[in-house]
C-alpha cells in the first residue's frame, strides 16, 4: 500500500478494464518516471476525450461533431446499412475497404441475463433510417456468438418489410487456422456457406 | 486434483482482459465450474464456439485457487445455434441457464444437469412451445432444490385437496381454514396446467389455453424469484410470443 496520490493513482487505474492490480503500480510508476510534458499532454486528452466525443446522431458511431464523417460522407452509398455491436466494428470493417455503405451501431447485443433487452439497444433509430424507402439492403454483422446471433435473429424479424433485403455477414473457416481444430458448429457453418470455385 | 475431466453444459461467459473468457459451466459430477478460457475470443482460437452458452462439451480443466482454466473442450452437442434462430426460444433459454447458475453449486447434483441439458435440447428442436419449457424446467429445478410446490394438497396442514388459494411462501395451494386473508385464489385450469407442468404431462400443457399459460407463467415466476430470494433478470425479457402457441392460433382463427 502507498501513500497518498501514488495509491489513489493505482486504485484508479485498476477500475480500467483489462487493468488488474499489478499492471496499474507498473503504469502509475511508468507515469512518475515520464518527462512531466508528456503526462500534461495524456491528462489533457483524458479531460477533452469527454467534453469532445459524442455519439453520432444518425448512425451511434463516435464522433467528435453531430454526425460522424462517415455519415457526412456523400460518396459512401446510402442504400446500404451495415449493423454492427460496437464502435469498434465500424474501425475493423473499414480497415477492410471492402463496404462503401453507411453504418448503424446499435450499443450492444440482446443479452437478457445481463439485462439487456431490444429496448435498450438503438433497433428503434435503425427503424426510424428505414422509414424513408431509401435503404435498399441491411447487412447484419453482429458478433458471431450467441448474443450477436440472437440479435441478428430478432432484427431479421422486425425487419421484414417490401423492397428491403436483409442480409447477414458470411462465417465459418478462420484464415490461416487447420481443419483439424474447427469445431462442429463453425465447420457446419462454412459447409452451408460453401460456394462454386469459378 | 490438478487436471480433471467432465461433461459440462455453458451457462455464461464474461469477458476477460484482452482476448479471454470466464465460463461458467454445470458439470454432470463437479456441480458449477467457473473457468478461464484463454483466447477464446481470437477467431483461430482452438476452443472456437465450444464453449458458448448452451453447449454441452466434454472439457478438461486445470484446477486453480480461485479459477480453473480450461485446457481442452471437445462438443458433445450444441444446442446454441439452433435455440439463437427463434427469438422466444432464445429468451426462455436465458432464463433457463440463469436459474440453473443461482440454484447450483459445487455439490450440485446430476438431476440439475440431466434436466438443464433435457430443457436445452427440447428447446433447441422446438417441441414445444418454449415458454412452457421454461415453466416445467423453472418448476422441477425447484423441487429438486428442495421447493417443490403443492398444486393439489394443503402446503401447510396436508389437507387433501383440490384447494385454490395459493400463497408464495407457504409453498403452494392452501386450505381456506390456513389462507391469509386477501389471498388469491387460481382458477381449475391455472391448477392443471401448473401440475402437468410439473410432472411433465405434456398433452395436458400443450392443450391449455394461451390466457391459462400466461397466468401460470406469472405464478411460477413468483414462486421462482421468492425462492431465489432476488429477481431474475432474464425473466422480464422472456419474449411474449414464447407462450404463443402457433397450432392454437391457426385453429382459433
Amino acid at each position: 500500500m502507498y501513500e497518498g496520490i501514488v495509491q489513489e493513482l493505482i486504485d484508479e487505474l485498476g477500475r480500467l478494464p483489462g487493468i488488474g492490480p499489478k499492471s496499474a503500480q507498473r503504469i502509475a510508476f511508468h507515469i512518475l518516471q515520464t518527462e512531466s510534458v508528456d503526462v500534461s499532454r495524456l491528462a489533457e486528452l483524458l479531460t477533452q476525450i469527454k467534453e469532445r466525443v459524442r455519439f453520432c446522431e444518425i448512425c451511434g458511431n463516435v464522433s467528435e461533431e453531430d454526425t460522424c464523417t462517415i455519415c457526412r460522407d456523400p460518396r459512401r452509398n446510402a442504400q446500404t446499412i451495415c449493423v454492427v455491436e460496437e464502435a469498434k466494428d465500424v474501425v475493423a470493417i473499414e480497415r477492410t475497404r471492402e463496404f462503401r455503405g453507411l453504418y448503424h451501431v446499435l450499443g450492444g447485443a440482446i443479452s437478457p441475463i445481463d439485462g439487456i433487452g431490444p429496448d435498450d439497444l438503438r433497433i428503434k433509430q435503425l427503424l426510424q433510417r428505414l422509414a424513408d424507402g431509401t435503404v435498399t439492403e441491411v447487412i447484419i454483422a453482429t458478433d458471431p456468438n450467441l448474443e450477436g446471433e440472437a440479435t441478428a435473429t430478432y432484427l431479421t424479424r422486425m425487419l421484414q418489410q417490401p423492397g428491403l433485403r436483409v442480409t447477414r455477414l458470411a462465417s465459418g473457416l478462420p484464415v490461416g487456422g487447420d481443419l483439424e481444430y474447427a469445431d462442429e458448429v463453425t465447420l457446419g457453418r462454412a459447409f452451408e456457406g460453401r460456394r462454386v470455385v469459378e | 486434483m490438478p487436471l480433471y475431466r467432465d461433461e459440462a453444459v455453458v451457462l455464461r461467459t464474461h469477458k476477460l482482459g484482452e482476448a479471454d473468457r470466464i465460463v461458467t459451466m454445470l458439470s454432470r459430477r463437479h456441480g458449477k465450474i467457473r473457468a478461464v478460457a484463454k483466447g477464446v475470443r481470437r477467431t483461430a482460437s482452438k476452443f472456437g464456439a465450444r464453449l458458448e452458452p448452451f453447449m454441452v462439451a466434454d472439457v478438461q480443466l486445470y484446477e486453480g485457487r480461485s479459477l480453473d482454466t480450461v485446457t481442452q473442450a471437445e462438443s458433445l452437442a450444441s444446442y446454441g445455434a439452433e435455440i439463437a434462430t427463434d427469438y422466444a426460444g432464445y429468451t426462455a433459454a436465458c432464463a433457463i441457464v440463469e436459474t440453473a447458475d443461482r440454484l447450483s453449486d459445487a455439490d450440485s447434483s446430476v438431476q440439475q444437469y440431466l434436466l438443464l441439458v433435457g430443457a436445452l435440447r427440447s428447446l433447441s428442436r422446438h417441441e414445444r412451445p418454449p415458454g412452457l419449457i421454461l415453466d416445467s424446467y423453472l418448476l422441477r429445478a425447484l423441487s429438486i432444490a428442495g421447493w417443490a410446490p403443492s398444486f393439489v394438497d394443503c402446503a401447510v396442514t396436508g389437507a387433501p385437496g383440490p384447494h385454490r388459494a395459493f400463497v408464495v411462501q407457504l409453498g403452494g395451494v392452501v386450505a381456506d381454514e390456513v389462507a391469509p386473508p386477501g389471498t388469491p385464489r387460481l382458477d381449475e385450469q391455472t391448477l392443471t396446467l401448473l401440475g402437468a407442468l410439473l410432472t411433465g404431462d405434456w398433452v395436458t400443457a400443450e392443450a391449455s389455453a394461451e390466457g391459462t399459460r400466461a397466468q401460470a407463467g406469472g405464478v411460477i415466476a413468483a414462486y421462482t424469484q421468492y425462492h431465489l430470494e432476488r429477481g431474475l433478470r432474464s425473466l422480464q425479457h422472456v419474449d411474449p410470443a414464447a407462450r404463443h402457441d402457433p397450432a392454437q392460433s391457426e385453429s382459433g382463427a
